[in-house]
């Protein structure tokens, strides 16, 4: 080739030795210097990375690479790595009883924080980002309790749910005294008008109210209280304060006891390891409610 | 092709020819001609493709008083660079010791007694603003003085050139060493440039990496292969920055790279210092002989002393050129010439194109300082200084913020009250631990409860240099939730400092159903 130089006459600059049309050519205008010296150092990076890194597929797999590197592999070092980090907390977590927790200012962060991550990614479904509730799913960041407010008994309920079938569940069953017929229709709606005008609520029809006051005593009081205070130990809402689950409209309340309602959480200690349970429950009591 | 074009070609007779009594002629041309001249020149322009090779600049040293300014300059700028980090500042227990020290991983910048947090990042933004402001403002009084004497790519190149000359000898030696054979020479001296360039890199890149960590510990970890692999990299990458762009592509920097030589067209004018040739006064420029008189003609003999040194590879002699970085050596050359012929310094001289202009018409040089443009840029100058100095004087050193739950927005209670949370945030930014009390001021009857401490009134600790986030409740009962006026009612938070007068109020609400 270096024999057969062609110089274009116009522009003095060599040509490629192709020609087209019998006298087209072309100037032989070579790529810059720096471009070329970077692609063949691309392609010795190249070589270099098909040896250290997995590159090719091949029939049965991929090869492997010097390092035998994988990014999944990378990931559970990296997962494993955060865990035996936080392992002297959590171990610190696990030999503490719940109640002193929160005197020990580092612990109390730690417990904090990682009770609010499991709660976002366990118990916000149904309680809401910011705990706040829905109806039929309770707001955490109140001070009414159906099971109890004390960090114990939170711990207890986020373990083992509410009845959801397992013994160790917190169970209990409000009669379906419209659906199975024990009280009729005009009593309900009597003692419907009874329990909101012990709440304050407006809007009671004060007869009716006053009507209801002797269902109210036979067929309620066992469970909910003279008081209609509620009862802990039977998961038994206090009725006299101004937190309704489900709404204190005279529609709301008078289906709660058509239908005795009945709401279920799943137990967690089978999903989450007791130190997650336990931190979970210091969350929980620091939303503001606990007692 | 003959030997006889090739630039850089030494040839031993050229030292004999004379530009005046004792006076060598330097066998040199510019690398760099204006276009028109150069094409007159070269015909090979065409067939070289769409590259240019770099062609060797041998600057010679020169001596003089802008030479030694030069020096002193990079011997203070250097200085600062390599040992800064080394100078220590005791902060007190648990705090870096390092008197300047980027703390990524606390996000924060020291200097001294200074703390700056990653929030109030705009000192830093308002001190490069200053300082860009100053680079236009010395550019249109002094024009490149930037360029020519405290650049970083100027001061490491200037220090390159200055080991290649320890190692290499200077222009005549080196250029006779280019064109031996490869001999033992040749070798070890070629291979001790390049070692010193690289030590020189790898001490640029280990400096670097001492701003953002504890000096004397990352310098034993460095040793001991325990340094992180960003320090590591980072290393690397400015070692061979530093040897590729001090050493090997030198003042292709500034003329292909760097974006500043075109910028700075704009705070130029015709009364901006300059470096300039005289022509006025040098032409007809021709070689003088003993005993000729200097009448009717210029004073430069062509000497081409001011080409010689130059480290851009121009002739000032061709006029302002954008390659000239206006590093004045040609100023000492030309200095040291004239002071050989026995004629007055000044025909490479710092001067205006004003003056240029105004000499071939006659009147004495002037210098107009104050311009409306330099009246602007120190206007600027003065405001941002003012009103950074206005910020850094009026920065407390409590910080504080409020940051409302949203979700939700608030809780009613058992009792029908209503508890709003809050989450507040106070920033110690002393280096001593200090005590406050958290207060909620603005609405009658609010119970506040912190969360983890059992008294809302207690003290809270706040550790040396740190942040710390509080939890408050405030609930309000029933009655007094009703009487708000709106959903939405005016609420201080006030953090003040126990034994202390430091205080700081942020304004937020309280949040209701409403009436």
């Amino acid at each position: 080739m270096a024999g057969h130089k062609k110089i274009d006459e116009v522009t003095g600059v060599e040509t490629t030795g192709h020609v087209w049309d019998g006298d087209l050519c072309e100037l032989n205008k070579p790529l810059p210097k720096w471009w070329l010296y970077v692609f063949y150092a691309c392609c010795v990076w190249a070589f270099g990375y098909w040896m250290v890194y997995p590159a090719w597929p091949t029939l049965t797999g991929y090869t492997q690479g010097y390092f035998g590197y994988s990014q999944r592999a990378a990931v559970t070092a990296e997962i494993n790595a955060a865990k035996a980090a936080q392992d002297t907390y959590r171990q610190a977590i696990a030999n503490t009883p719940i109640t002193e927790v929160k005197g020990k200012e580092d612990l109390l962060q730690f417990a904090l924080a990682g009770g609010a991550a499991a709660f976002g990614d366990n118990c916000s479904g149904c309680h809401g980002r910011g705990a706040q509730g829905a109806v039929g799913y309770p707001n955490l960041n109140d001070d009414d309790w159906i099971w109890g407010g004390t960090l114990e008994q939170i711990e207890g309920t986020i373990a083992h749910g509410i009845r959801n079938g397992a013994d160790e569940a917190r169970n209990s069953a409000m009669p379906r005294f419209g659906l199975d017929g024990v009280l009729e229709p005009a009593a309900i709606s009597d003692v419907a008008n009874y329990v909101r005008s012990i709440s304050g609520a407006e809007q009671v029809d004060t007869v009716a109210a006053e009507r209801g006051k002797a269902t109210y005593a036979e067929q309620c009081a066992a469970c909910h209280g003279e008081d209609a205070k509620g009862n802990l130990e039977m998961g038994a809402p206090n009725l006299s304060d101004a937190i309704w689950l489900y709404g204190n409209s005279q529609e709301a309340v008078t289906q709660s006891i058509v239908t005795g309602r009945g709401g279920a959480m799943p137990a967690w200690a089978p999903r989450l390891d007791p130190v997650t349970v336990k931190m979970l429950a210091v969350y929980v009591h620091s939303l503001g409610g606990g007692k | 092709m003959t030997t006889m074009d090739k630039p850089g070609q030494f040839k031993p007779e050229d030292f004999l020819v004379e530009a005046a009594p004792g006076v060598a002629r330097h066998d040199v041309e510019a690398v760099r001609q204006p276009k028109a001249k150069k094409a007159a020149t070269s015909h090979d322009d065409a067939t070289k493709g769409s590259w240019a090779a770099q062609q060797k600049i041998y600057s010679k040293l020169a001596k003089g008083n802008f030479r030694n300014a030069k020096w002193i300059v990079m011997l203070v700028s250097l200085g600062i660079y390599y040992l800064l980090p080394w100078l220590r500042f005791d902060r007190g227990e648990g705090l870096p010791n390092q008197l300047f020290l980027i703390d990524f991983a606390n996000q924060r910048l020291l200097f001294g007694p200074i703390e700056i947090w990653a929030q109030e990042f705009y000192y830093v933004t308002g001190l490069l603003i200053i300082s860009a402001l100053a680079l236009f403002l010395v550019t249109s009084i002094a024009g490149r003085v930037w360029c020519g004497y405290a650049c970083p790519q100027t001061v490491w190149t200037d220090l390159m050139i200055a080991v290649e000359r320890f190692w290499q000898g200077d222009r005549n030696a080196h250029m006779r060493l280019d064109q031996q054979p490869w001999n033992f020479e040749k070798i070890w001296k070629k291979t001790a440039t390049h070692i010193s360039w690289l030590l020189i890199g790898l001490f640029t890149g280990g400096a670097l990496v001492f701003y953002f960590r504890d000096a004397p510990t990352l310098a034993m970890e460095l040793l001991t292969g325990e340094a992180s692999t960003v320090a590591y990299a980072f290393l690397a990458i400015f070692t061979f920055t530093t040897y590729l762009l001090g050493g090997i592509a030198r003042e292709q920097v500034c003329i292909y790279m760097c974006p500043w030589p075109r910028i700075q067209g704009a705070m130029l004018d015709h009364d901006s210092l300059w470096i300039a040739y005289r022509d006025v006064r040098g032409e007809p420029r021709a070689p003088h002989k003993k005993g000729d008189s200097w009448d009717g003609r210029g004073d430069c003999i062509d000497c081409k002393a001011c080409v010689a040194v130059c480290p851009m590879g121009i002739d000032i002699r061709n006029g302002a050129q954008l390659e000239c970085i206006q590093c004045a050596l040609c100023i000492d050359a030309c200095n040291d010439i004239m002071d050989k012929v026995g004629r007055p310094r000044g025909l490479i001289a710092y001067t205006t194109e004003r003056n240029v202009e105004n000499r071939t018409a006659g009147p004495r040089d002037g210098l107009r300082m104050i311009r409306p443009r330099t009246v602007l840029y120190s206007v600027i100058i003065a405001i941002t200084a003012g009103l950074m100095a206005w910020a850094m004087l009026s920065r407390s050193d409590l910080d504080v913020s409020v940051l409302p739950d949203r979700n939700p927005l608030f809780v009613k209670l058992s009792d029908g009250g209503i508890r709003n949370g809050y989450t507040v945030k106070i920033v110690n930014k002393n280096q001593t631990p200090r005590r406050f009390k958290v207060e909620l001021t603005g609405i009658d009857g609010l119970k506040t409860t912190i969360v983890g401490h059992d008294d809302a009134s207690a003290p809270i600790d706040v550790a040396p240099s740190n942040l710390k986030a509080l939890k408050i409740f405030a609930a309000l009962p029933r009655d007094k939730a009703k009487a708000l006026p709106s959903e939405s009612t005016p609420l201080n938070i006030t953090v003040t400092e126990v034994d202390g007068a430091v205080s700081a109020t942020r304004d937020t609400s309280f949040r209701s159903p409403g009436p």
